[in-house]
């Protein structure tokens, strides 16, 4: 059925990024660009492992998020690291939720390396996949306090999902330019499809 | 702070001062939109101290509140806390009754989670009896709140339009024009015409453009349950107002028992604190305001050997005539877009049915949905698909759903009704509710009539009808109403034509539980009117004293 939906070729915008980050709330960093400063390190050296107890430092969290995201976002979109880079901005906040994001991150560093013997950035999209699916992720049920195949499903896979598809260019590709969470404004209810 | 998991953070400190006001003049039990809008319209001239069983919520964490809302961790109760030892209860009817779907504990009460729909009973609803045959009438007529209807427009703030040919007669428009007809509601337009059936604008408790320096509804989509915008009339508005003025507002202060004296006095509201205190907060007037299920609950967990029924209880009817209006609907798929899910309200509906009703059918409204099927970014957060074939499943489950719902009148039933559960207590160590919700024959009959409607307008539509919620498939609106009935005989309610207790000479009950029939509109704004009127009569005895 040819409902006149977008050709499957769109870029995220930093407007995509406030989006997601206006749906689901942050306390800092809707200004895009606004990350703490740290130490620029190649996908390849960057220490993306829990270090002793500490949890996984911003760069860190980026490098992998973005990782994830080019695995689990549909392949005609681009613009992903300045997406999620921006998106992080507001989400890694200090709080219990940005606490969740990193040990979940480290969890699945830690499997890329346990499993693959490379960080999850220096993986192939296709191993990147797998990691994800040999941590249970695909069949899981998000759970914030749950197993780490549940937290990963919640602070890394549906993060990004949620931060994709509350944006307008995520709601774009399914046909809905004011998805749910996205304050898009009281008009494009009334209007027909473009 | 972010994130679904943050909320609560920010809630009100523990330890604020939630003892007594000392020389109130009125004491109100319950923050929702009937406590809010009383405390509002008394404090200017009188002490006023409100008891509310739940928290205040923080305002900054409505956002995460919507994350709960479309995340699939979370459930409905958990989006404002509902649930736990605190809001136990019991089942004991022929259906089922989801009581903590239902209702918001807490500073605002239920109109934190509600969908904002602001209709005004039709004239026949009062008087059920007399105009239908079946039910009792009320002990006042629509002329009695009609002034009120308007008043509480302007203090909820409405947007609504004068189109509708079913709608009572009103004396001034709106305060906000109603919002646009949805593109789906224009491909209704066409089916219902053809079948020569009416749609018009419905009202919304929403702003339509900026009002009482709220915003205007900016299409979060999520009205139900949490609007993040705040266009979306909550009871927080008069909560603060009443506030501004001095009034004292206490959260987490459930009131457990109603005091009385010897001469049919309430002289004060014991309350539970959260370090573990009772308190007693004394007034001359006590106004229950804490819904249709806790109302009748308080009074009778306050029976004494002067009453040992409950409170208020001589006529025994306290906690019977349990109702809720009945959900209709019926959906399907077009061959063309229908431009679902952009808001989360809706904006059409059809009146021309309602005022039909007799003793075999009742009344019911019908209502064109703009939030038909899935929702793509709830849908894309379960299911082990990502990537490309997740896209997939959300284009192809995405973009072509109609659907109708509606709302059926069900009749007052002395088995359907509120009382205490024997072995279960809340953390108080209180009886919970037990609830009894029974259905008789009329509404659901009238619920197969509302479907063949629907399901006739959606096959004008050319729809292919994929579901329809019929009388095995109904649930409740989450409108609780009728257990503590108004009626001019004490020996058949429970409050008078005023809303005060028949057998109290300073208590009043403010909520839909004074409802004696329900007819089939959403009851808020009914609440709200009904509200001022009571503080009006409030306010006149204690000018006369």
């Amino acid at each position: 059925m040819n409902l006149g939906l977008p050709k499957l070729s769109m870029k995220l915008t930093r407007r995509d990024a406030a989006a997601a980050l206006a749906a689901l709330g942050a306390t800092g960093g809707v200004a895009l660009g606004v990350r703490r400063e740290t130490d620029a390190e190649g996908v390849g050296e960057a220490d993306t492992a829990r270090d002793g107890e500490g949890l996984p430092e911003d760069e860190t969290v980026q490098t992998v998020m973005t990782a994830v995201a080019e695995a689990v976002y549909p392949e005609a979109i681009s613009g992903i690291d300045a997406f999620v880079d921006g998106f992080l901005a507001g989400r890694l906040d200090g709080s219990s939720h940005d606490e969740g994001i990193r040990a979940a991150v480290a969890d699945v560093e830690s499997a890329a390396r346990s499993w693959y013997g490379a960080p999850v950035a220096g993986l192939p999209p296709g191993e990147r996949d797998d990691v994800l699916r040999e941590l249970g992720a695909d069949t899981a049920e998000e759970n914030p306090q749950g197993t780490t195949a549940e937290r990963v499903r919640y602070y890394v896979v549906n993060e990004l999902l949620l931060a994709l598809y509350a944006s307008p260019t995520g709601g774009e590709l399914v046909g809905i330019e004011n998805p749910q969470g996205y304050a898009g404004g009281a008009e494009s209810y009334r209007q027909g499809p473009p | 702070m972010s994130g679904a998991e943050s909320v609560g953070v920010g809630r009100a400190d523990g330890s604020a001062d939630r003892t007594p006001v000392p020389d109130a003049d009125v004491c109100v039990v319950g923050a929702g939109p009937a406590g809010a809008l009383i405390a509002d319209r008394l404090a200017g001239d009188h002490k006023v101290v409100v008891l509310d069983a739940g928290p205040r919520f923080d305002p900054a964490d409505r956002l995460a509140r919507q994350e709960r809302a479309i995340r699939p961790f979370y459930d409905r109760p958990d989006v404002w806390g509902v649930g736990g030892v605190r809001d136990a209860h019991e089942n004991a009817g022929d259906r089922f009754y989801p009581l903590n779907h239902a209702r918001v504990k807490g500073v605002g009460g239920s109109t934190l989670h509600w969908q904002g729909m602001v209709m005004r009973l039709h004239e026949d609803d009062f008087n059920s009896g007399t105009a239908r045959g079946i039910g009792p009438d009320w002990p006042i007529d629509y002329a009695d709140l009609r002034p009120y209807y308007a008043e509480a427009e302007r203090e909820l703030g409405v947007a609504g339009a004068s189109d509708n040919p079913y709608a009572p007669p009103r004396e001034e428009p709106h305060p906000m024009p109603a919002f646009e007809p949805s593109y789906s509601d224009s491909l209704f337009a066409e089916a219902c015409e053809s079948l020569g059936i009416d749609m018009h604008s419905v009202p919304n408790a929403r702003n339509s453009e900026p009002y009482d320096d709220r915003s205007p509804c900016v299409g979060y989509g999520t009205c139900q349950p949490v609007c993040p915008s705040g266009a979306k009339y909550d009871a927080t508005v008069h909560v603060e107002r009443a506030e501004e003025q001095g009034a004292t507002v206490l959260d987490r202060a459930p009131v457990q028992r109603l005091d009385h004296d010897g001469d049919d006095r309430v002289t004060a509201a014991a309350y539970a604190t959260p370090d573990g205190k009772t308190h007693r907060q004394e007034a001359d007037a006590f106004v229950v305001a804490a819904g249709g299920v806790e109302t009748p609950r308080l009074l009778l967990l306050s029976a004494s050997d002067r009453y040992p029924d409950g409170l208020a209880n001589g006529s025994g009817h306290v906690g019977e005539f349990f109702m809720d209006h009945l959900f209709a609907g019926a959906g399907g798929r077009l061959d063309e877009p229908t431009r679902q899910n952009h808001v989360g309200f809706y904006t059409s509906g059809c009146d021309q049915f309602y005022d039909a009703a007799d003793e075999t059918q009742a009344p019911f409204k019908l209502e064109f949905l703009n939030y038909a099927g899935p929702s793509p970014v709830e849908s894309a957060l379960s299911g082990d698909d990502w990537g490309d074939s997740l896209l997939e499943r959300l284009r192809d489950g995405y973009g072509t759903h109609v659907a109708m719902g509606g709302l059926v009148e069900q009749l007052p039933r002395a088995d359907s009704r509120i009382t205490l559960a024997d072995d279960r207590t809340d953390d108080h160590g209180n009886p919970v509710p037990r609830v009894e919700w029974t259905v008789g024959e009329r509404a659901l009959d009238t619920i197969e009539r509302a479907n063949e409607i629907q399901v006739e307008i959606l096959e004008a539509l050319g729809a292919d009808v994929e579901w329809v919620a019929g009388p095995d498939a109904t649930g409740p609106a989450y409108h609780h109403m009728g257990t503590t009935r108004m009626s001019d005989d004490p020996d058949r309610g429970v409050v008078d034509a005023e809303c005060q207790t028949h057998d109290l000479t300073n208590c009043w009950i403010a909520s839909s539980s004074v409802f004696p029939t329900s007819g089939a509109m959403n009851p808020t704004l009914t609440i709200a009117a009904l509200a001022l009127r009571v503080a009006d009569a409030v306010d006149d005895r204690l000018s006369e004293a």
